[in-house]
């Protein structure tokens, strides 16, 4: 592995963390194929967005006041979540916006900071990974990642370079499938009837994969598959992107 | 059309019964029971889901059209931030403007002092009835319980609202009042409650509306409408609609009353230009609506009209919204419902669930901030935070950004609230101490493995995949999650296990 690759702290998120590692691994995988040099620092834990999203503005600050020192000598900061990466981008600096040295803190982690296939594309110049998988895949947009990031063109292009894959794109397919962080749990009835329209709407398009880059969207749109017991299978962008059937 | 007299209805409007609202109340809290009402309601979930798609489409079909349509956005929120900004100037220069040009201008603070104005000019009429044109503002004044008290009848004349007074119901939607309604669903009321020969057709079912309400036009005394807009330049309110009922009520009475938030105002004449172009393609798809009332001042000589035109300019909570930097955002809302067709939450609760007049995204603002927190406390909450919303607005809101700030604002006001049933802790404890792990990433490592033997201990007697999926979960907040989907056990080795494998490679 060459030595003159970037040096990429991985942020790993805690859902992937204690839910989903292997969607980690495989970001590092794919990261390395690309001759990035990958590290982990194991005093991470959680971007702070439960707390920020459910209005506990305090509490987030303090959760994500440790962030801001985690990743001092990293070239960039890579997340395979759309919606940590918009925590940390977009709403970190709202967040201390009256906190002049902390803003100053989390405007130079923002500027290094990235989604993963937003990070392959723009960054990296990459769209052809070197994966295969001979499977019919729609993509989900989570919607962080879209609205907040404006990321939309990125994870498919990715996709498109997969041999084999057959990309088919969802009727409506912009529409959020209902996770919504802490949405979820108090609203679980919207929560789950959008999930279903979702995964209605990915049966419909005839997918075998549900692919998305939010372990969120994916706990939530596998749990609702699950629960029905339907044949639809869910899968992080980066574990795709690692396949080579 | 043949055979058409035979079915004409012979009724007289005033022989209508409108079924009276009970005593009506901000119902917001209400929304948890609301939404699974909506949501095992498969009549309305269809409903809902064909009109705010095809809403939703004919918006995105039409915004193209026009070359520059983002620019005009850009514009469009500027002018409002101006007003906003300078509302005291402007208001003042739209009154001075409406009374040179022969109005009368009436400034109600509240809900309460609005009806009291407006009933005093029934009063001076001395009429018993009253025509409406299409107005939410009335709605959240509760005009029409205001003049039912006083004996005086108020006839809805939009179709919708014609059809949701027949019903006695709140509007379900800003702009298309009646969107949970399907024509199977008219047809049943107006056979119920106008003309026994049910019909489907939707031409007769308008004519049936139409018969009623002409005969009501040709008499009134007094018409009530809303603005969309009140332009201070020249003390002009402007109307657009789609069926002419607005231009009806606001021109064939003998008085006209506009009744007016005090948002409403745009600077100059010329900005309806930026504006017109924006809220029909927005709300509608439509270039412009069928019809654009533009009114000023009473009739002068030789000319047709009221006799008198009355503005009732409306604060109801819009002053103290002003004085919130942050919300202040919400009062450039030209309420054109793009908000309402664009949200998932929406399109699958529909209006009713939000408790009050004004639904959807904007509704879960104006809301809480008009009828207050501890009323509608829980709306802030009811959504994804997806962002569809801020995407449609015309006027480029931040609707997201607006729902965070009232959610914190709603936290701080709930300390020592009680947990809820099925949670061992209330929610800001519950926070507290998962800020105080995530802090700490020894207890946090900690908690995680002993969550993880826990799950080992209670899933080891079990067979198949229980041990990768969780069917229930004992305690809220999970137990919330696990009654409508399965949730992913946590995995064997976290990543930061796995990590020090792989990092070896």
């Amino acid at each position: 592995m060459g030595t003159q690759g970037p040096r990429v702290a991985l942020f790993i998120t805690c859902l992937a963390d204690q839910f989903f590692p292997q969607v980690g691994e495989c970001a590092v995988e794919v990261l390395r194929r690309q001759g990035v040099e990958v590290t982990f620092n194991p005093g991470q834990t959680c971007c702070g967005q439960p707390a920020f999203n459910t209005g506990f503005t305090v509490e987030a600050r303090e959760v994500a006041t440790r962030v801001l020192d985690l990743f001092g000598d990293a070239d960039y900061v890579v997340a395979p979540s759309g919606s940590c990466s918009s925590m940390v981008r977009v709403f970190y600096p709202e967040l201390f916006a009256h906190d002049s040295s902390r803003l100053k803190k989390a405007e130079q982690l923002q500027s290094r900071f990235f989604e993963f296939s937003e990070f392959l594309v723009k960054v990296l110049g990459v769209e052809d990974v070197g994966a295969s998988f001979p499977h019919r895949v729609a993509y989900h947009d989570s919607c962080h990642l879209l609205r907040e990031l404006h990321i939309e063109e990125e994870p498919r292009r990715l996709l498109r370079g997969v041999r084999g894959i057959e990309l088919v794109e969802m009727e409506d397919y912009r529409l959020c499938c209902g996770f919504g962080g802490t949405f979820s749990v108090k609203f679980p009835e919207v929560s789950v009837a959008m999930g279903q329209d979702k995964v209605q709407a990915a049966t419909r398009a005839g997918a075998e994969y549900l692919v998305a880059n939010d372990a969120g969207c994916l706990m939530h749109l596998a749990g609702v598959i699950h629960r029905q017991s339907l044949g639809l299978k869910t899968l992080h962008l980066a574990e795709l992107l690692a396949r080579r059937e | 059309m043949n055979g058409e007299s035979e079915h004409t209805p012979k009724f007289l409007i005033s022989s209508l019964d409108f079924k009276r609202m009970s005593e009506v109340e901000v119902q917001s809290n209400e929304i948890h029971e609301r939404a699974k009402q909506a949501l095992a309601n498969a009549h309305l979930q269809e409903a809902l889901r064909s009109s705010t798609l095809r809403l939703y489409t004919k918006r995105l079909e039409a915004v193209p059209q026009v070359a520059g349509f983002e620019r005009l956005r850009d514009r469009a929120r500027e002018i409002k931030r101006e007003v906003m900004d300078h509302l005291d100037f402007y208001l003042e220069q739209f009154a001075n403007n409406v009374e040179r040009r022969g109005g009368k201008v009436h400034w109600a603070a509240t809900a309460e002092e609005a009806c009291a104005i407006i009933l005093g000019i029934a009063s001076d009429v001395g009429t018993r009835e009253v025509v409406k044109a299409k107005t939410m503002v009335s709605e959240e004044i509760e005009l029409n319980h205001a003049l039912e008290a006083a004996s005086i009848r108020a006839v809805e004349t939009d179709l919708g609202e014609f059809i949701l007074q027949l019903a006695g119901e709140r509007p379900a939607h800003i702009v298309a009042p009646a969107i949970h309604k399907t024509r199977a669903d008219v047809a049943d009321l107006f056979a119920a409650r106008i003309d026994p020969v049910r019909t489907e057709e939707p031409e007769r079912l308008t004519a049936i509306a139409r018969q009623a309400l002409r005969a009501m036009f040709a008499r009134a005394e007094m018409g009530v409408s809303g603005a969309n807009f009140a332009v201070a330049e020249t003390g002009t309110v402007v109307l657009i609609e789609n069926e002419g009922n607005i231009r009806f009520s606001t021109t064939a009475p003998r008085v006209h009353v506009a009744l007016v938030g005090i948002e409403k105002i745009i600077p100059r004449c010329g900005d309806l230009s930026v504006f017109l172009r924006l809220l029909a393609r927005s709300g509608t798809g439509q270039k412009l609506s069928s019809y654009t009332s533009i009114l000023t001042g009473p009739r002068r000589p030789g000319e047709d009209g009221p006799e008198a035109m009355h503005v009732v300019l409306l604060d109801n909570g819009r002053v103290a919204t002003l004085a919130d930097v942050k919300m202040r955002e919400m009062l450039y809302c030209i309420r054109c419902g793009a908000c309402l067709n664009a949200c998932p939450v929406y399109r699958k609760i529909g209006g009713h669930a939000y408790g009050w007049v004004y639904s959807g995204p904007i509704g879960a603002l104006v809301t809480p901030q008009f009828a207050g927190l501890e009323q509608a406390g829980e709306l802030p909450f009811a959504s994804s935070l997806c962002g569809a919303c801020r995407e449609v607005c015309p006027v480029r809101i931040n609707i997201p950004d607006l729902l965070l700030h009232l959610r914190s604002k709603a936290q701080r006001q709930s300390t020592g609230r009680k947990p809820a049933a099925d949670a061992p802790v209330n929610e800001r404890t519950s926070m507290h101490l998962w800020a105080w792990v995530v802090k700490r990433p020894r207890v946090y490592v900690l908690c995680a493995r002993l969550a993880r033997l826990a799950q080992r201990l209670l899933t080891s007697q079990r067979q198949g995949d229980i041990q990768k999926w969780i069917r229930r979960f004992p305690a809220a907040p999970a137990a919330r999650w696990t009654d409508g989907r399965d949730l992913p056990a946590l995995a064997p080795m976290s990543f930061r296990d796995r990590w020090k494998e792989i990092n070896g490679k």
